[in-house]
Formats: structure tokens, sequence, C-alpha cells
């Protein structure tokens, strides 16, 4: 869709995205593979959540993640401090970074400092977020991608399509021209050929890498530990293997002690994929200590705030319990149509379309339109494992917005909330309504309407008869 | 006529001289006795399929909010709604001067806009009785919604009062065990409103009332939770992202072999109806009131 990663300098959203919401709306929709690729993966991940609701009693398990959540955002500032104290404890470094660009910078320097040349990453929505990659290229050092999707998008210089499943609307033939135009050779057609040839690759990144970054999942204050789930074991090389790990979270992604954490955790894949338990769950407290065979030399925690301490008691301080499984995504109708990348943030989905335009400001361009590319269905609120009632927040949205959906808009309810808010008026409005459509109406429906209507004739009919004429 | 007793339409023809241009607007205030108001309640128009049951002070009462979408739209939805809540024995008022809940400006970012709106509907709908509401949306609105738009505001108690006493006409008569007694009808599919079934938590009543129809076969439609596109000014504001949902759900409810959809929200059903007519595809749509009030 876009050729990848340009710094937008302040912006959460991706500033070499190009047309308006609606334009990529257009294109997605006229992408047949893209919505088959899509639905097949939505359709896949409601019958395994059934299972989980099934076997699991998934929403009595969603309410307490909700409570765990609600009480971890009420008391985050005592949790960070504590988390840091610890983490230090363990022979780590920890650094708040107030924005996107503290956060590049310091990894930067300190990349610069050890000597470092090539970085082998993790998947990470919060590098994604402070758009850490193009710090790091334009720095001079060599980012290589491990996770397959993740890999997968960098030979094809695309973004991320959703939280978890990064590549999901590309196909395994499209995958295996990108591995072709790659490694210039033979690369085997079926699907775990083509993962053997991604692991081989990908190995030998391993071996070179100076420095492991990688995302966090949770923190737990009480050890200073930090928790990262993975399917495929590339976190544990880039956590382990290279001298240096740094560890990139957003701030409100700490829990306070292991009996939340091993219930988030559990919570956690059953939302994301519909199973029980995730193939690795890697906790890391600290460097390797003396005596022990393997870990890197150096762990850096770097806490991003970036906007979302300003969302704590406010009325979106529920969008903060997310724990980006990427179940809302799956959920949602939109979505499923049009595919993460539409929405022009490493955020995409129910939740991109609340937390963007939060984390950037109600007039930025790029994302004050998201909120109006939702019917508002539920479905995301229903899917949310921590119980954000993401359709609330989504209307919630659109009132904070500078959109031109909210200002154009804004006097034509204006005008209706004078005339509908007297019952002769409202008479009035509708006895002309009625008259207009008898007169517009052909065979008892209505082709083209005037002004604001016209976007609803532009592709449907309007009944002027009830029950509508066949 | 006693006073405190309603008049009865059973046959719920349009009235007025212009048939469904008027706005059937007025309606009993229930205080006394009423001859056509606007058109409104049809005094003693007989020629009704089923005999009026004469109620007495201890029938239910209730207030019946049209809904400005059947208003205009589809006059008929509400006046099937009154037919068949007062066949099931109901006594059914219409408040005067009502018009809308206020969804649209709240839904579209407009809570102040929004607010003055409802805060006429609040005062229109004064009283104790349960207010019914032939729309899943609506009642999710004044239900869900309000305590949220009224938060902090003088008239909250007001608000909350008015959410606790609505109930969207399905279920309304799963609550109280009603049937409105319809006439035989053959197969359907329903289509689960999105605010019905998600805001409102329902997926049952509509199917339950849907049970008590003589003849009537519920052939269910692959992917009826999904949201049908119609979501408001989402319609207007993405109308081809909105027209490709219409396009999927139309196609699950004619490959569910019923040649009719029905719905408790008429917005769901003008936008499915409109896609399909649009795409020439063959499917008839109904509110649900309509079958029952049939």
């Amino acid at each position: 869709m876009s050729s990848r990663r340009r710094r937008a300098p302040g912006g959460v959203t991706y500033d070499d995205v190009t047309g308006t919401l609606r334009e990529r709306t257009l294109t997605a929709l006229r992408d047949p593979g893209l919505a088959a690729n899509l639905r097949s993966a939505g359709t896949a991940w409601a019958e395994q959540r059934e299972v989980m609701d099934r076997d699991y009693g998934f929403n009595e398990m969603r309410d307490r993640a909700r409570d765990i959540r609600r009480a971890n955002i009420r008391a985050l500032p005592a949790l960070l401090t504590q988390l840091q104290h610890r983490v230090r404890e363990n022979g780590g470094t920890v650094v708040r970074a107030a924005d996107a660009a503290e956060a590049c910078r310091y990894i930067v320097g300190l990349a610069r400092a050890r000597g470092v040349g090539m970085v082998a990453k993790s998947k990470s929505m919060a590098t994604e977020e402070i758009k850490l990659n193009d710090a790091l290229e334009d720095a001079g050092l060599e980012v290589v991608e491990t996770d397959l999707g993740e890999w997968i998008l960098q030979l094809a210089h695309e973004h991320p399509t959703h939280i978890i499943a990064p590549a999901i609307h590309l196909n395994k033939e499209e995958v295996a021209a990108l591995f072709r135009a790659e490694s210039n050779g033979d690369v085997p057609d079926d699907r775990e050929g083509l993962v053997a040839h991604a692991r081989m690759r990908l190995r030998e990144k391993f071996a070179q890498a100076e420095m492991g970054i990688s995302g966090v999942n949770l923190a737990v204050a009480a050890t200073g530990t930090v928790c990262i789930v993975e399917n495929e074991g590339n976190i544990r090389l880039v956590t382990s293997q290279p001298r240096i790990h740094v560890a990139v979270m957003g701030m409100e992604r700490v829990v306070a002690d292991w009996d939340e954490a091993a219930h988030i955790l559990q919570v956690l894949p059953m939302a994301a994929i519909g199973y029980d338990a995730a193939n690795y769950v890697n906790l890391i407290s600290g460097p390797r200590r003396e005596g022990e065979a393997d870990g890197p030399e150096e762990f850096h925690l770097v806490i991003v705030d970036g906007g979302r301490g300003a969302l704590r008691g406010s009325e979106f301080e529920e969008a903060l319990s997310c724990i980006r499984c990427g179940a809302c995504l799956y959920s949602c109708p939109m979505w499923r149509n049009v595919g993460g990348q539409t929405y022009g943030s490493p955020y995409s989905g129910p939740i991109g379309a609340v937390i963007t335009p939060l984390l950037e400001g109600p007039s930025s361009p790029g994302s004050r339109d998201l909120p109006f590319m939702s019917s508002v269905c539920g479905a995301c609120g229903d899917a949310c494992p921590v119980g954000i009632p993401l359709q609330d927040l989504l209307v919630k949205a659109r009132a904070r917005s500078r959109s031109p959906a909210t200002t154009k808009a804004g006097w034509a309810f204006r005008l209706w909330s004078l005339l509908w808010r007297r019952g002769l008026t409202y008479r009035l409005t509708i006895v002309g309504w009625r008259l207009g459509l008898r007169i517009r109406g052909r065979g008892g429906w209505v082709h083209r309407l005037p002004g604001p209507g016209r976007a609803w004739t532009s592709v449907r009919d309007l009944p002027s008869r009830w029950p509508p004429r066949r | 006529m006693r006073p405190g007793i309603l008049v009865h339409t059973m046959a719920g023809a349009p009235a007025g001289p212009t048939p469904g241009l008027a706005l059937d607007g007025g309606g009993s205030d229930g205080r006394a006795p009423t001859t056509a108001v606007g058109g409104g309640v049809e005094a003693g128009s007989g020629g009704g399929r089923h005999p009026a049951p004469l109620l007495d002070s201890t029938a239910m009462r209730v207030l019946l909010m049209r809904t400005c979408l059947s208003d205009a739209i589809a006059p008929k939805v509400w006046k099937a709604t009154r037919r068949a809540l007062e066949r099931a024995g109901v006594e059914v008022r219409v408040p005067r001067g009502q018009t809308c809940c206020g969804q649209p400006a709240w839904n579209s970012g407009h809570p102040g806009q929004a607010r003055a709106v409802a805060r006429h509907t609040i005062k229109v709908f004064a009283g104790t009785e349960e207010v019914v509401v032939p729309s899943g949306s609506c009642s999710a609105m004044v239900v869900h919604s309000y305590p949220d738009l009224f938060r902090g505001e003088p008239d909250e108690a007001d608000a909350r009062d008015l959410a606790a006493r609505t109930v969207e006409f399905t279920q309304f008569l799963a609550r109280h065990d009603l049937d409105p007694r319809a006439k035989p009808c053959g197969a359907v599919t329903v289509h689960d409103s999105c605010h019905m079934l998600r805001a409102l938590g329902d997926g049952t009543s509509a199917r339950a009332a849907l049970d008590r129809v003589p003849g009537l076969e519920v052939r269910e439609m692959a992917n009826t939770d999904q949201c049908c596109g119609f979501g408001g000014t989402f319609a207007l504001n993405y109308p081809e992202l909105s027209a490709r949902l219409g396009d999927q759900k139309a196609h699950d409810a004619v490959n569910s072999g019923a040649p009719e959809v029905v719905a408790c929200d008429l917005g769901c059903l003008m936008h499915i109806a409109g896609r399909a007519h649009r795409t020439g595809t063959a499917l008839r749509a109904r509110h649900i009131a309509e079958v029952l009030g049939s």
C-alpha cells in the first residue's frame, strides 16, 4: 500500500500514507484478495474464541481482567515507581521518556555509545508507535525484524495490518514472492518450507546483532519483571543473544504483582488468538547475573508516556486498560473489510480509532477522521478481554475530534436540534420530508436525493413507501 | 367512553385526507376521551379484524415512542406496534409532541445538540408508565446513553428515570409474556440489530415473539450478529464501506432461504432493502412490528 516509514515529527500515524481515510477505504474495497484474506483470518479467530468461551468461561475471566487493569491504571504512578526501583535493583537501567523523540534519542545514543552496527528487533507496537526503526536507520544502523510477519513486511516495505498478526493481509503466494526477491534464489511454495526458509535467513542475523530490541506485554511492578509473549521463539533470541537488550513499553503496561500477571497472561492469548496459552512466555528480570550461562550484559527498560499520562482521569481512561491483543480488530466488520493499513496508524481497528487521535490530538489530519469510520456496532466492546467500552469511547472520540465530519456537520445538527426540540417544528420537517419523498419517489423508491442525502443514494435507494417494494 | 379508557383502533388505516403524507403525530393524552387528533387516534374507526378488548382500570398502560425514523419513512411501523400492543391487551398512549431520542447527534459527536432534543423527549414521556419503543437503537439510546448524556446535568434524575422505564417493543412483549395474536406468516429470517443485540444484550426477544406467530418459520442466516453497515451518519460518511456491509448482510439473508428479512430496527432495514434494491437483489424487508401487528 505504501512505501515504508518516513518519520512524522511528533505523530503516531505514518506520514507516508496518502489520500483521505475515505479514499484509502475505497482503495482497500477494490482489492478482492484483501477482503478474502482478512475475512478468513477473522472467521478463524471467531471460531477459536467461541471454543475459549465454552471451555474456560472466558467471560468471567474478562471481568477479573477488567478489574485488574482498571486498578492498575488508577495506581499507575506508584506502580511505575515501584517497577523502576525493582528493575534497578535487578541491575537494569530504566528510562522514562515523555515522548517518542526522547525514547528514540536514548536508544540511538545507547547504540552509538556501544558501537552497535546491527539491531535485531522483535515485534513491538510501542517501537512502531515511536518510529524507532526510522531513528535507528537514520543513525546508520541496520535493523532486522525477526518476527516472521514483521520481517515479511520489512521486505514488502509495508506497515502492519494487525497488532498481533502484522502480515495477515498477505497470503502465502505473496509471501513466497517476497522471499524469492530477497534471497535471489529458490524458495519453496508450501507453508512449512517458507517458515524454514525464514528461520534460516533470520538465524544468520541473530548471530551478528549486538543489540536486541523488544516490546513488553506486561511489566510486573513487584519484581521488576517484563513479560513478553510469543509463538515463534524469536523473542527469546532477541532478548538473550545480543549483548544489549532494550525493552520498550507504553507506560500503561504494568501490573502490580504475579497474581495479576498470571491472570492477564492467561487472558491475553485467549483473546488474541483463541488459544489457552502462547508457545513461549519470556520473563525477564534484568541482565545476566554472575554465574548465569546466558542473557545480555545490559538490560534497558524504556517507558514511554507519549500522551498516555494525560488520559488518566479523563473520560478515555479506560482505553489505557488495553493489553494490545488485537481482538477488537478481528471482531470489527470495518477492519475485516479494509484491513489495518487503511487506518494509516500502527494502531488500527476500534482501539486504534480511539487512541490514535487521543495520542495525536483532536486536530491531527492523520487521525481525526478515524473515529468516524465505524458503525459503532459494538462488536469490539464484546470482544475486548478487559471490558473497554470501545463503542462508547468511539462516540466520545467523535465529539472531541476536529474532523470535518464533526465541524462541517455542526451547523446541520444545530439546525436539527433547534427544529426537533419542539413538537410543532418537528412535525413541519417531517411533513415536508414526506412530501419530498412523494414527489421524488418512483415506483416506491427514491433514486437520488439532494444535499446531504446524496451520500445515501450514491450507493443505495431510499424507500418512499413502506414496506419497500421489491 | 369512560374516562381513563383509551379508544382503540384496530384497523390502523392511514388517516387524514392525504394518506401516508400527513404526519400522524397526534395521539391521545390518555386523560380524556379522544377524537382524532392530527389523525393519530382514529376513534371508533372500527372495521378491525379483532374485536377491541374493553380495558378496565387495571389494564397495563404504556407510552409509545414512535421514533423519528418511523415518522419519516414508515408510519406503518409505529401504528403496527400500537396495534400489536393493543391486541395483547395493553393500553397504549402516544404522547403528543414527541420528536426524536437525540441519537443522530449523540452518535455523530454532538452531545450538546443531542441533549437539547433528548430533554424534550424526557418531558414528553414524563410519567410512571413503561415507554415502549419499536427500535432497539432508540431504546438503547435512552436506556444506555441517556445516563451518560445527562451526567452532572440538573435533569440527570429525570433522564435516569426515563432510561429505567424505557423498553424495546419485543422486549416488552417478552417481559410481560404477551401475545399480540398475529396473522399467520411464512418464512422469515431475522437480522439482529447491533443495538438490540449488544447495547441491550438481547438476541432472544424478537425470536420469542416470532415463535408465537402461527405458521411462521425463522430461517437463521449466517453471521446474523454482524452489523449490516447502517450505523446512522456512518452510512453517509463512508457510503461505500457501508454498502459493502449491506451487501454481505443481504447475501446472508437471501441465502437463509427466507424471502423476507425482519428486524427490530427500521434503520437497518431501510439500508439493507435500499442496497438490495440498488443491486437488484430480491429481498423483502419488514419491521418485526408489522409481522406481529398484522
